[in-house]
């Protein structure tokens, strides 16, 4: 990234930020007290919904505790996790989880910009058409979205052997992990590049054209108008943008329960929560593995947060 | 208090009011039947043609009110009907009267505490007439804790022309040898379910019983003290057969994918000469055939005979299915259930019942109606079928086992004669906790 505009860019606007805080008058403190105020009750109420069940999950994977046999129930400290963490099929869960992760995101990343610059740039009566258009895969639920693509890619309903050159009439995506992991990334991408557009296009609204213009008067080419002007500018979108779909790759279920069940090694950390918990009731195990889960994504956050200094509130346009 | 808050006051007060008779009649609502006098039964019934629901009317219609039947209906799959009874009667919902049961799933929730105890004097009228392997499945530890509905058995299915142009003597047993045989040599597939599911157990399982062994050796016991027969003599020659399927090329396209849903429709596309498969597939070439989506020549080319055999001069014990009716422990009409069991599972609703749906019945008196013996022509094979038939591991750890089975043994080009101590070894470490699944 540009070094020469990023502190231009992240100095100009904490101005109204941190020092005016140190000189915070009544009215600032009687407006952050209305704040708590509003948001308080929220606050205590997703503290209770999100707070309850993860502190009860962390309390169950200490347990060697299954459903159906609620009498067997056995405090075994942390050896559900050691079970987990020397288990081959959870580090292979875990290598595909990851993968899926960064290959869709980053692809997704690149596609949701391009698509974000066609609905910035189209103008006039095509604009909503555009939008909407674009917008549409991300209105359709992700199962039904799964679905569509098994359903396309399958031998016995698919139509895609036929139109892909190379395949053969038998071929059958799903026997084979990497073929079967290539249809469930592109569903994904599929169905959140939009998301990804419009993170970013809210970014692009906020890029000051008058920056541009000079750019240009400068005479700067399109190409170094859009890496040293408009994605620098954006860098806080981005940085939310990658955020939040890293956050929701990672925790991917309804492709892979749809499409493979886990079958041909395409097993994913969330589906393998899902089978120890809710196929086998082994609510333990299934709380450890879910724990674990949980851990990951924490991990994802402060990376982000601590690391990439992704500030959320800048890319809201609140800073 | 002026004007402005007092009429305020007067409209917060009414809005309660309204809340207040609102929940009033919502409550009236739930209890509408106790009312009345006629309890509502709740009946989580499997998805089909229709069957269960017309036997649920003309049951409450026949009652004279002393119950009426209200059917809920639970997903296709065995697994997920499974998932989602077990998590409504773990949380003691008692919203479930009755309950279409797998019979695998019995010994799991009957053992859970889930299931209310059969009246003793019921027990006969329940288990009479009843072929054996579905009263098998319906007991746990000695007990009947289910009722027996129907019963179902795969059959070995075969285009008679291609099994005559093989030189294949479909009058007597045949074994998996001839048919992979037969097979290879008239350039066409055998239909088999190698997807990763709780079909690939079933065919495991039947080939497994048929070499004369079994999956467990001691269902009764608990997960971590299970014996499991699969590394044994009978595994490996399970083993083989898939082996030799896979090395002749025999299994069609997309072996791997395929449940008895896409074996049916391999088979009626041509694309496999012969199948093990359920007999609803027959009802459905026949709709097929006449819907004009198949040729009706192909449908008339149906053949069917007993589950192919391991070897020469062993029987097969192909596997068996069907479907159990429980009450659920936490039901608040225990006595109104069990009399409506009594109608439901009636000879005269099973008979219609396997006509409308093609679901076989477990009272052996229903093959003698002409009825189904008009609809089904095999119902001779059905019937010898369902005798022979060796039911799936009867435990309640029976999800593990199946998804281990499933899980090791996929795909089928896989399968080796390391696979049978392999996912002996898996299996048992998933019961002892020590194995993710």
């Amino acid at each position: 990234m540009s070094a020469t505009t990023t502190p231009r860019a992240a100095g100009a606007r904490p101005a109204a930020g941190k020092p005016g805080k140190a000189r915070s008058s009544d009215k600032a403190r009687a407006e952050a007290k209305l704040g708590w105020y509003l948001a308080g009750p929220a606050f205590v109420i997703l503290v209770a919904v999100t707070g309850y069940p993860i502190l009860q999950a962390l309390y169950e994977s200490l347990f060697s505790y299954r459903l159906t046999a609620p009498g067997d129930r056995e405090f075994i400290g942390l050896r559900n996790y050691g079970v987990i963490l020397t288990d081959s099929l959870w580090w292979e869960a875990m290598v595909n989880t990851v993968l899926i992760t960064v290959v869709t995101v980053a692809i997704e990343l690149v596609l949701g910009f391009a698509l974000a610059m066609v609905m910035h740039k189209v103008l006039g009566w095509l604009r909503p058409i555009v939008r909407t258009a674009i917008l549409v895969p991300y209105a359709v639920i992700t199962v039904v979205s799964a679905y569509a693509w098994q359903y396309a890619f399958a031998l016995t309903t698919g139509f895609m052997n036929s139109v892909v050159p190379g395949v053969g009439e038998d071929f059958d995506w799903f026997a084979n992990k990497w073929t079967a992991l290539l249809v469930i990334c592109l569903s994904e991408i599929w169905k959140t590049t939009p998301f990804i557009s419009l993170l970013l296009l809210a970014g692009l609204a906020q890029v000051p054209s008058d920056t541009i213009e000079a750019a240009k008067v400068d005479g700067a080419t399109a190409w170094e108008r859009l890496w040293r002007v408009t994605l620098p500018n954006m860098k806080a979108s981005i940085m939310v943008a990658l955020l939040f779909r890293a956050l929701d790759a990672f925790r991917i279920f309804d492709n892979v329960y749809i499409m493979t069940q886990g079958a041909a090694g395409t097993q994913t950390v969330s589906a393998l929560a899902y089978n120890q918990t809710i196929s086998r009731l082994e609510i333990g195990l299934g709380s450890a593995v879910s724990v674990l889960l949980f851990v990951c994504v924490l991990v994802i956050c402060f990376l982000a947060i601590k690391v990439f200094k992704v500030d959320l509130a800048r890319a809201r346009g609140e800073g | 208090m002026d004007g402005r808050t007092s009429g305020r006051w007067r409209r917060l007060v009414a809005v309660a009011g309204v809340g207040v008779v609102l929940a009033g009649s919502l409550t009236a609502c739930g209890d509408g039947s106790a009312a009345t006098g006629t309890p509502t039964l709740n009946w989580y019934i499997n998805p089909d043609n229709g069957g269960q629901q017309k036997i649920a009317e003309d049951c409450s219609a026949a009652s004279g009110g002393a119950y009426s039947i209200e059917v809920s209906i639970l997903p296709s799959d065995a697994a997920q009907q499974r998932e989602q009874l077990m998590r409504r009667l773990a949380g003691g919902d008692t919203s479930i009267d009755l309950m279409s049961l797998d019979p695998v799933f019995v010994p799991e929730t009957s053992e859970a505490g889930f299931l209310a105890p059969v009246p003793e004097d019921l027990r006969a009228t329940f288990t009479d007439g009843v072929v054996d392997g579905a009263v098998q499945g319906a007991t746990w530890k000695d007990e009947l804790v289910a009722v027996p509905f129907w019963a179902n058995t795969q059959l070995l299915w075969y285009r008679k022309s291609v099994a005559e142009a093989a030189g294949l003597d479909m009058t007597k047993p045949v074994t998996w040898q001839q048919l992979i045989e037969a097979a290879q040599a008239q350039d066409t597939a055998i239909g088999v379910q190698g997807q990763r599911a709780e079909s690939m157990t079933v065919w495991v399982n039947a080939m497994i019983a048929s070499a004369g062994g079994e999956v467990i050796e001691n269902p009764d016991a608990k997960g971590p003290d299970i014996r499991l027969g699969i590394d044994s003599e009978a595994g490996k020659a399970a083993a083989a057969v898939m082996q030799r399927i896979a090395d002749a090329g025999v299994g069609g396209p997309g072996i791997d994918n395929r449940d008895e849903a896409a074996t049916a429709n391999l088979f009626q596309q041509e694309g496999a000469a012969f199948m093990v498969n359920w007999p609803f597939v027959y009802a459905q070439g026949k709709a097929a055939a006449e819907g004009g989506t198949m040729d009706r020549a192909v449908f008339d080319d149906y053949g069917w005979t007993t589950y192919p055999a391991m070897a020469e001069g062993t029987p097969a014990a192909p596997p068996l299915g069907g479907i159990d009716i429980a009450v659920s422990a936490f039901s608040e009409n225990t006595d109104a259930a069990y009399e409506a069991l009594q109608c439901i599972v009636s000879e005269e609703n099973q008979a219609a019942y396997m006509v409308s749906d093609g679901n076989p019945a477990a009272l052996e008196s229903v093959y003698d109606d002409p009825e189904v013996q008009e609809a089904y022509p095999m119902y001779d094979a059905i019937r010898t079928s369902l005798q022979a038939a060796a039911p799936r591991p009867q435990t309640a750890y029976y999800n593990e086992v199946s998804q281990g089975i499933a899980d090791q043994w996929q795909p089928v080009s896989s399968v080796s004669d390391r696979t049978p101590s392999a996912s002996q070894e898996y299996i048992g470490q998933v019961l002892k906790g020590e194995k993710l699944l």
